[in-house]
């Protein structure tokens, strides 16, 4: 099993993505014929087929839709820091992007209080560098 | 054109273990043997083949070792969970349809041995899907199971307890079935409520097994099937069903989250059959996980949205609930082969041969996983 924390590979239709991400900017593709958001990014408007997209930043502020504390067995990485919590978070300002990601304190430094962890909770964003290319968002609890 | 056409006629399985001392190939050449005996057709009949992308033992192989015919159709399902109906609805079709006559359906896997599972080879860099999911700590199928069904229990006020009826209700039958993995282990309350957590809020008993084994089956046309020994199992209706913002093992981004592809199948099955929810006589849903068993029964339209799992813990599918639910302990506790073993169950009840037989069990529903794209078949006792 790979040691370390896997790494999302960077494709042509999402490169920009993850370029914002280095700059700690959180951005959703919109397709720039129709305006129609669509998360995961992907090559083509599934509402009126364009292939020209663009991206709008937003603050990445959303709900705690649900989440789970993965034990282990686990990849060696996740094993390490287990019991963590995945989030999936609803996004502000849109109906339908919900995305996975770490849910910590703002600093990703300490130990949640996964006990009293409630479905609902405004989250906020923060990035996580794993190199210079790639920075992983993750949320933190709005205080 | 497809409804009533076809049927299962034979079935074969090997035995299950956490760890059998023999090859995929040879486990499977085994099953299709004692599925081609069962139904009394010799194996220079089988002229269809269909199997899972998944599966690593080729057509050409199998064929030459079972000594086939010339074959004139095969095909893959995939998606792992999702594709046993999808699979034998496709060889049905090719047999309804007139281009073949014979088919065999077979699953083989050694997935005894932790190293075979499949998230535990993630790669360092991930280029497909799993991009958005992976390098955040959600890795194995049971995390992205595990999601869904903390917010389904949040939504509908659920809690451990009454999920634990699930893997309680498909122990008790898998104590009865002799060829069950966890045939001789009781599971209680206490052992249930006491186990370790996989992905809160699942735990140890709320995943399939881990084992070893290969399950074949043996489709034809219904006027040979009359001909036969063993009492055919008509296949009424199958459908698949993908909804569209669906991945592999998550659709978290369209309208429902809690709302599957299985919704998706389950409308065109019910379109395609003469039958409703309340005539099944005994189901069998897919149950990698035991949140996709109340899951299910809702897709299917047993239950409204958000009941079943009240439903489960008053006794709806056991033994003597209205829907008896894998009857021979399903993927928790009687054997993990991609749900085969929950379609030759289903057969076993057509055909009064189930260890937790229903009485005069008529109509058998048949489910594949509820996380993944997917595919159903509704079989019939008689016509």
């Amino acid at each position: 099993m790979i040691e370390n924390i896997p790494i999302p590979g960077i494709n042509d239709f999402d490169k920009i993505f993850w370029e914002n991400c280095t700059k700690n900017i959180f951005s959703i593709q919109h397709c720039a014929s129709c305006d129609e958001p669509r998360f995961p990014p992907r090559h083509m408007c599934p509402r009126c087929q364009s292939i020209e997209h663009i991206w709008k930043i937003v603050s990445g502020s959303g709900q705690l839709w649900s989440f789970v504390v993965p034990r282990p067995p686990l990849l060696p990485y996740f094993e390490k820091q287990s019991p963590y919590v995945v989030g999936l978070i609803q996004l502000d300002g849109y109906k339908n992007i919900r995305i996975i990601g770490r849910i910590s304190n703002s600093d990703n430094t300490t130990q949640l209080d996964i006990d009293n962890l409630k479905i609902g909770s405004a989250v906020s964003i923060n990035f996580h560098k794993i190199n210079s290319d790639i920075s992983i968002p993750f949320w933190y609890l709005d205080s | 054109m497809f409804k009533d056409q076809t049927a299962i006629v034979g079935i074969g399985q090997t035995e299950f273990s956490k760890n059998i001392d023999s090859t995929e190939l040879n486990l499977a050449c085994k099953a299709i043997k004692l599925a081609l005996d069962d139904a009394g057709i010799s194996p220079d009949q089988v002229d269809a083949l269909g199997s899972f992308t998944y599966e690593e033992t080729p057509e050409f192989e199998i064929s030459r070792n079972l000594g086939f015919g010339n074959l004139h159709y095969w095909s893959q399902a995939p998606y792992g969970g999702g594709a046993s109906c999808a699979a034998i609805g496709q060889v049905a079709m090719a047999i309804a349809s007139g281009i073949a006559n014979v088919g065999v359906v077979w699953r083989s896997r050694k997935r005894g041995d932790p190293s075979s599972r499949m998230w535990s080879h993630t790669e360092k860099e991930i280029f497909d899907h799993w991009k958005w999911s992976r390098p955040s700590g959600l890795v194995r199928p049971v995390d992205e199971s595990s999601m869904i069904m903390r917010r389904y229990m949040f939504e509908n006020d659920y809690s451990r307890e009454d999920l634990s009826s699930v893997a309680l209700n498909l122990r008790k039958y898998a104590n009865k079935n002799v060829n069950a993995l966890m045939y001789s282990k009781p599971l209680s309350f206490d052992d249930y409520m006491n186990a370790r957590m996989i992905s809160d809020p699942l735990c140890l008993y709320d995943n399939c097994l881990e084992s070893d084994g290969a399950i074949a089956i043996v489709i034809t046309k219904l006027s040979l099937a009359k001909t036969l020994s063993q009492q055919p199992a008509i296949i009424h209706a199958y459908s698949q069903g993908m909804s569209q913002e669906h991945s592999l093992m998550t659709d978290y981004h369209g309208d429902n989250p809690l709302h599957s592809s299985s919704y998706v199948t389950a409308k065109n099955l019910w379109n395609q059959s003469d039958f409703e929810p309340k005539d099944v006589d005994v189901a069998q849903f897919y149950d990698a996980f035991s949140p996709m068993i109340p899951l299910s029964l809702e897709a299917y339209n047993f239950c409204p949205s958000g009941e079943a799992l009240k439903l489960i813990s008053d006794g709806f599918i056991s033994e003597n609930g209205s829907l008896p639910v894998n009857t021979s302990g399903g993927s928790l506790s009687e054997v993990y082969l991609h749900g085969m073993n929950l379609v030759v169950e289903a057969v076993r009840q057509l055909r009064g041969s189930s260890s937790s037989q229903v009485r005069n069990a008529k109509l058998s529903l048949v489910t594949t996983c509820d996380a993944t794209p997917n595919a159903a078949i509704l079989l019939r006792g008689d016509i």
